[in-house]
């Protein structure tokens, strides 16, 4: 797309990128990958390379290139003309409006970026163009490099149904049966991946339904119906193994990655290694990912996905020919920069590493921290601006990959990933550790996030225990997430914590600078006697304060609290009973509404003075509406399908509506029995969170 | 409404009717002891039948309500043994006295700072105004501007005492006439928490700010009844002057807060953000969030296209200390955003047009809701920052007709004639007639910055290449070149009027080291008896 014909927004872009430069400059600064890796200027590979995606994958290739002196080329869709990886690329050039299909899937488009800006390669990062074959084969006719693996081994791979029949043919273990009937079944789109459009199917009925879901998602996602049904294994692990290969034959296994902790066949918290395999049963697996990938020719970086049961009989799943979104925890065990490795192998370099090169060095876990409400079926995506947003980069052995920062747009557009948060130690305990105070310390406004949820599975006694398996959210949670469920300990911690916020701010209220005509003859106030409410129960809080130590007795128990306590800052550090916490203040009103994040679960507290306490007997309960009749959209995203018009009798449980967003579909059902009254929604419109979709009688 | 009360009271006071006769007939009592009696009556106001009524309705005593106002401990009352003078319709009997009258009246302090407080007692005759009622308002208001400090009426009364005729009346005109002399000289803030009707309605609206309380609070001219009799309209009182309608639609009220605690809360609140009275500076209070904090996501928050809306709250959040704004009227003409933060600690009035609403324009609400707002800051120092992306004023016969000429030249003279430090941010827009009202360089604007996505210009460029290139093609050409001279801040700084173009993650650093600077700001307008401002 011919970019910036209206010369009014070229100017502008020029301007904004002036004064925006020094922030991005930050943003390299802030990684703090530590590769083992030598960047050796003499071996050239190119000048100039086009990243061809958005977001923190962009910014991650983009990393590496600056490292290796390759001068890099960002494609952007309108909407994200001011985007991250837009201001770290040495150029940019637009590609057409916000949809996918219209930009970063505009094959055309992105052509003649390449063409204009002379990019001598393409790094598709994963996602979009990523493993489309007919993109590799543009690029190849045109003699621009794809970064990636031969269109052969992507065609290969990529059909998850000849995939299979080729890893039989290579001696690598694949699902038994899966040609069969058997009882519970999984659908699965045939191009698609990262676990889009995977359905479990329990019986005919929700075969009917998945089939129809998966075949449209399918359709819209990917441009490919097709789908491929197989048996489901129970109780299974999932484990893959990152390979490395080179055009010289040369092909590498660096270990593997634990994905189980998923939800809706998404991963959420990734880590290297396996707390499972044993040396053996790695091997195994290592070895035949790299027949397999001999066997289509593979080179470049690439994961073959395993499951794997609880004997350790590990079956392949598939081969993703690209670079996976969990890479970098693989880059913390392993010192090696993979992005760096895939543009050596790109340009013709064979591989310096040997297989007994390959290191284990300490635990890395990774945590996707999405703009999603944790709440709703474990993640249902939210938008919104980033009002605040600091990363933990200031801990030690903490990298985030994000391509996101303070002020930016979370739209329905893309994923809603806000950053993969990776920690690393010299042990699993380390890294968990790390990764606790990484989660207490990320601020996140303005949109709703997953935080609460990723702090209770990594601190979660199951996970601790290394006890996993794909199932382990609904196992664990089978009613659904409902955040950190607080102990009675935790509950006086927390209420005591909320008691000296409130006094500080009290005290604080009091003092006026300069200010001559205040009041000299009160003394200030030593004791508090207050009441604290907190999820539906009430507490007698009595605090005294000396210096910036609070003793606070909660029902009679002593709780000690110290901090700075800075009113302004986002983050609060305190120390509760000798015990160094990070909790973090949302927000606090002149009512005594407090919000605080504790144990990365938000909590609102209430604190009221005795007077305030006593009087609120008297204020009139105002009743909220009634919800079971009205149907709400829980997302933001566009209608795909209303299945009801006014009148209709629906069931308990029928489907009302289809909502799609972020190329997820979501069938929205009757809460009750009952009539339709009114339709306020028609496919194809886009609606907001909490918009009326169909009203019950 | 007044004498249902006054029949209700009888029946209801029995018992204290038998206690009150033999104040007055038993002798034997001594000074201190009558002395006490009095106090212990004032304090339980209409008795505790009526105050469980007033809880029953979700409502706090008048007391209570100072209580909870105030710091503990610091209410001085005043005129707790005035008693009114009525002699009509059996009201001299002892049974229909009430120590202190329908209302409770005194000094204390909010954090510190001295406050005078009115608190109209609803268990006393309905709270109804009597001569004496007036007359401790009136008091109160008096020394309020004689040592300088705030008022502060909580307003819960059913009108004006008809049993008292004309003196009730001449109450009411009492108050109003305090009410203009203080303007401007101390604050003053209503806080309506229950009826308040008729003639009293006019004590609020002249004060500086009218809160309202959700769901029991009502202000109008005439009740629903006289409503349906007249004009046949049928209308409930909250329809007619609820919240509300007050805050969204008739602009009487600056906010409503959920229930009579959240309000006296959230105006303790308030109050740290005004200033004593026109002598004093505006408050300064410890500050944690530093000054030189650069607001990153600022560089990012106008959208390319000019014809995006962006959020202007985002923007005075990101700026203000601790991301604190007290919004005024935060649901009437939203394309204008008014209300009160802090930088560095010090109170400071904020104006910005709203992108998100009708393009930000300016119309008839938003210009009255804006001028108040400024007088208001002007009358007490408060510097006033102002962050302009306005398309203009509104177009079309209803604004014409309503006298948007008028209306508009509201504004432009509350701007211009404010002598307080004035900071003028353009984020994007500042078009025509529009550019020179919100604050400009012209109309003595202290700091003028724009940001790199400001532009100043007569208009947008489709309508003045039109104009300019009328009948001519190649549109889109000429459109380009305009938009390279015009939509830019450059003209305006050329000629020096902004003084810099910052970059916007920089807004708060630069506004707070202005602020310092112009603390001692002094300019005068030329003497006058008063302004003539197009009202």
């Amino acid at each position: 797309m011919a970019a910036y014909m209206i010369t009014s927004t070229l100017r502008r872009v020029l301007l904004v990128a002036k004064h925006a430069s020094f922030q991005s400059r930050c943003c390299v600064a802030s990684s703090r990958v530590q590769y083992s890796t030598v960047y050796d200027s003499n071996e050239k590979t190119f000048d100039k390379i086009l990243i061809a995606n958005r977001g923190e994958i962009a910014c991650r290739v983009m990393k590496t290139c600056k490292k290796m002196g390759i001068k890099t080329v960002a494609v952007h869709s309108d909407v994200d003309a001011s985007a991250v990886h837009v201001k770290m690329a040495d150029e940019a050039v637009c590609v057409g409006p916000a949809p996918t299909n219209k930009s970063y899937l505009n094959m055309d488009a992105i052509m003649d970026a390449i063409r204009k800006t002379g990019s001598q390669a393409v790094h598709p990062g994963y996602g979009f163009l990523s493993e489309n074959k007919e993109f590799a084969k543009r690029l190849a006719a045109e003699d621009v490099v794809f970064i990636g693996p031969d269109t052969h081994a992507i065609h290969a791979m990529g059909d998850k149904i000849e995939s299979k029949l080729l890893a039989k043919a290579a001696n690598v273990n694949v699902i038994p049966g899966f040609d069969g009937v058997v009882e519970a079944t999984r659908v699965i789109l045939c191009s698609g991946g990262g676990g889009k459009g995977m359905r479990i199917a329990w019986n005919d009925d929700e075969t009917r339904e998945g089939f129809r879901l998966s075949s449209q998602e399918a359709a819209s996602s990917f441009g490919d119906d097709r789908l491929l049904i197989e048996k489901f294994v129970d109780n299974p692990r999932h484990i893959e193994i990152q390979v490395l290969a080179d055009k010289h034959g040369n092909a590498l296994w660096l270990n593997e990655r634990e994905c189980s902790i998923q939800r809706r066949n998404q991963k959420v918290v990734e880590e290297a290694p396996s707390t499972f395999l044993d040396p053996e049963t790695r091997r195994a697996m290592g070895e035949q990912a790299v027949q397999l990938a001999k066997a289509v020719q593979y080179s470049s970086a690439g994961t073959v996905e395993f499951l794997v049961d609880s004997n350790k009989n590990f079956y392949f799943l598939e081969m993703n020919t690209r670079l996976q979104v969990e890479h970098p925890i693989t880059e913390c065990i392993t010192g090696l920069d993979l992005v760096q490795q895939m543009i050596r192998v790109a340009k013709g370099f064979p591989l310096l590493h040997k297989q007994e090169d390959i290191p284990i060095n300490g635990w890395a876990i990774e945590s996707r921290v999405y703009a999603e409400d944790p709440y709703k079926s474990f993640g249902l995506p939210s938008i919104g601006r980033l009002s605040q947003y600091q990363e933990p980069i200031h801990l030690p052995k903490v990298r985030v990959d994000s391509g996101i920062q303070e002020g930016s747009d979370i739209s329905i557009y893309y994923d809603p990933m806000i950053s993969k948060l990776v920690t690393y130690g010299a042990t699993r305990a380390e890294a968990l550790q790390r990764m606790e105070a990484a989660l207490d310390n990320y601020v996140i406004r303005g949109v709703t996030h997953n935080i609460p949820l990723l702090r209770e599975i990594i601190t979660h006694p199951r996970f601790i225990s290394g006890d996993i398996t794909t199932n382990f959210l609904p196992e664990e949670y089978p009613e659904g997430f409902k955040g950190h469920q607080l102990t009675s300990e935790g509950r006086r911690e927390l209420v005591a914590t909320a008691a000296a916020l409130y006094v500080s701010a009290q005290l604080r209220s009091q003092r006026f600078l300069g200010n001559l005509r205040v009041s000299t003859t009160p003394q200030e106030q030593r004791q508090w006697e207050l009441c604290v409410e907190l999820e539906k129960g009430s507490h007698t809080v009595a605090v005294s304060r000396s210096g910036s130590t609070f003793t606070v007795e909660v029902d009679g128990v002593t709780v000690e609290v110290s901090g700075e306590w800075n009113l302004a800052s986002a983050l609060l550090p305190v120390t509760i009973n000798r015990t160094p916490r990070v909790l973090q203040c949302l927000s606090r009103d002149a009512g005594g509404d407090i919000t605080l994040q504790y144990l990365g679960t938000q909590f609102k507290v209430r604190v009221l003075s005795q007077l305030v306490s006593t009087l609120s007997a008297h204020m009139p309960e105002k009743v909220p509406e009634d919800t079971s009749s009205i149907l709400r959209s829980p997302m933001p995203g566009s209608v795909v399908a209303v299945s009801v018009k006014p009148g209709d009798v629906v069931a308990e449980g029928q489907e009302i509506c289809v909502i799609e967003a972020m190329k997820m579909q979501n069938s929205l059902i009757a809460a009750k029995a009952a009539k339709v009254k009114s339709v306020h929604c028609k496919a194809g419109e886009t609606v907001g969170e909490g918009d009326l979709l169909v009203q019950l009688e | 409404y007044t004498h249902i009360y006054t029949h209700r009271q009888s029946v209801a006071q029995s018992e204290v009717q038998e206690q009150s006769r033999r104040w007055y007939s038993v002798s034997h009592l001594s000074v201190q002891e009558r002395i006490d009696r009095k106090r212990n009556a004032a304090l339980i106001g209409g008795g505790q039948k009526r105050i469980d009524a007033q809880h029953k309705r979700g409502k706090l005593t008048a007391r209570e309500r100072v209580e909870l106002l105030l710091d503990k401990d610091s209410f001085v009352e005043c005129d707790m043994f005035v008693e009114h003078r009525c002699s009509d319709f059996g009201m001299e009997e002892d049974h229909n006295k009430f120590a202190g009258d329908s209302v409770v009246t005194g000094q204390g302090r909010i954090n510190g700072r001295l406050v005078y407080v009115f608190s109209q007692d609803f268990t006393v005759f309905g709270g109804s105004l009597s001569g004496a009622h007036a007359q401790k308002i009136c008091k109160i208001m008096d020394q309020a501007m004689m040592v300088g400090a705030p008022v502060i009426g909580l307003n819960d009364s059913g009108g004006a005492r008809i049993q008292e005729g004309v003196e009730s009346l001449a109450g009411y005109a009492d108050i109003f006439l305090r009410n203009v002399m203080a303007s401007g000289v101390v604050p003053q803030i209503s806080l309506i928490m229950g009826p308040c009707a008729g003639g009293a309605v006019y004590s609020p609206a002249l004060t500086d700010f009218t809160f309202m309380v959700k769901d029991t609070s009502y202000l109008f001219i005439t009740g629903p009844d006289v409503v349906k009799s007249v004009t046949n309209e049928d209308v409930t009182q909250e329809e007619l002057g609820g919240a509300k309608t007050h805050t969204a639609v008739s602009g009487v009220a600056h906010r409503a807060f959920e229930n009579d605690i959240d309000a006296l809360l959230n105006l303790r609140n308030f109050f740290n953000f005004l200033p004593l009275s026109n002598q004093d500076p505006a408050p300064v209070t410890e500050c944690h969030d530093p000054s030189d904090r650069l607001v990153p996501g600022l560089d990012t928050i106008v959208p390319f296209e000019t014809t995006k809306a962006y959020d202007m709250l985002d923007i005075i959040q990101g700026i203000a200390d601790e991301r604190e704004f007290f919004e005024i009227m935060p649901n009437y003409a939203k394309n204008i955003v008014v209300g009160f933060a802090r930088m560095n600690g010090r109170t400071v009035g904020i104006v910005g047009n709203q992108p998100k609403v009708a393009s930000g324009c300016l119309d008839i609400n938003s210009s009255v809701k804006g001028a108040r707002f400024v007088r208001f800051c002007d009358a007490f120092n408060i510097p006033i920052l102002t962050f302009v992306d306005v398309p203009g004023f509104l177009p079309g016969t209803s604004q014409e007709y309503g006298g948007i000429i008028r209306h508009g030249a509201k504004l432009l003279f509350a701007f211009a004639e404010a002598t307080v430090p004035k900071i003028t941010i353009i984020t994007r827009k500042a078009y025509g007639g529009a550019y020179d009202v919100m604050s400009s360089k012209h109309l003595r604007g202290d700091v003028n910055y724009a940001w790199p996505s400001a532009e100043v210009a007569v208009m947008g460029a489709k309508g003045a290449v039109q104009i300019i290139f009328r009948g001519k093609s190649n549109q889109a050409e000429q459109e380009a070149e305009y938009v390279e001279k015009f939509a830019n801040p450059f003209p305006a700084a050329v000629r020096g009027f902004v003084d810099d173009i910052i970059v916007p993650s920089t807004t708060r650093k630069r506004i707070c080291r202005d602020l310092e600077v112009l603390a001692s700001k002094k300019q005068t307008n030329p003497w006058k008896k008063h302004a003539n401002i197009p009202l």
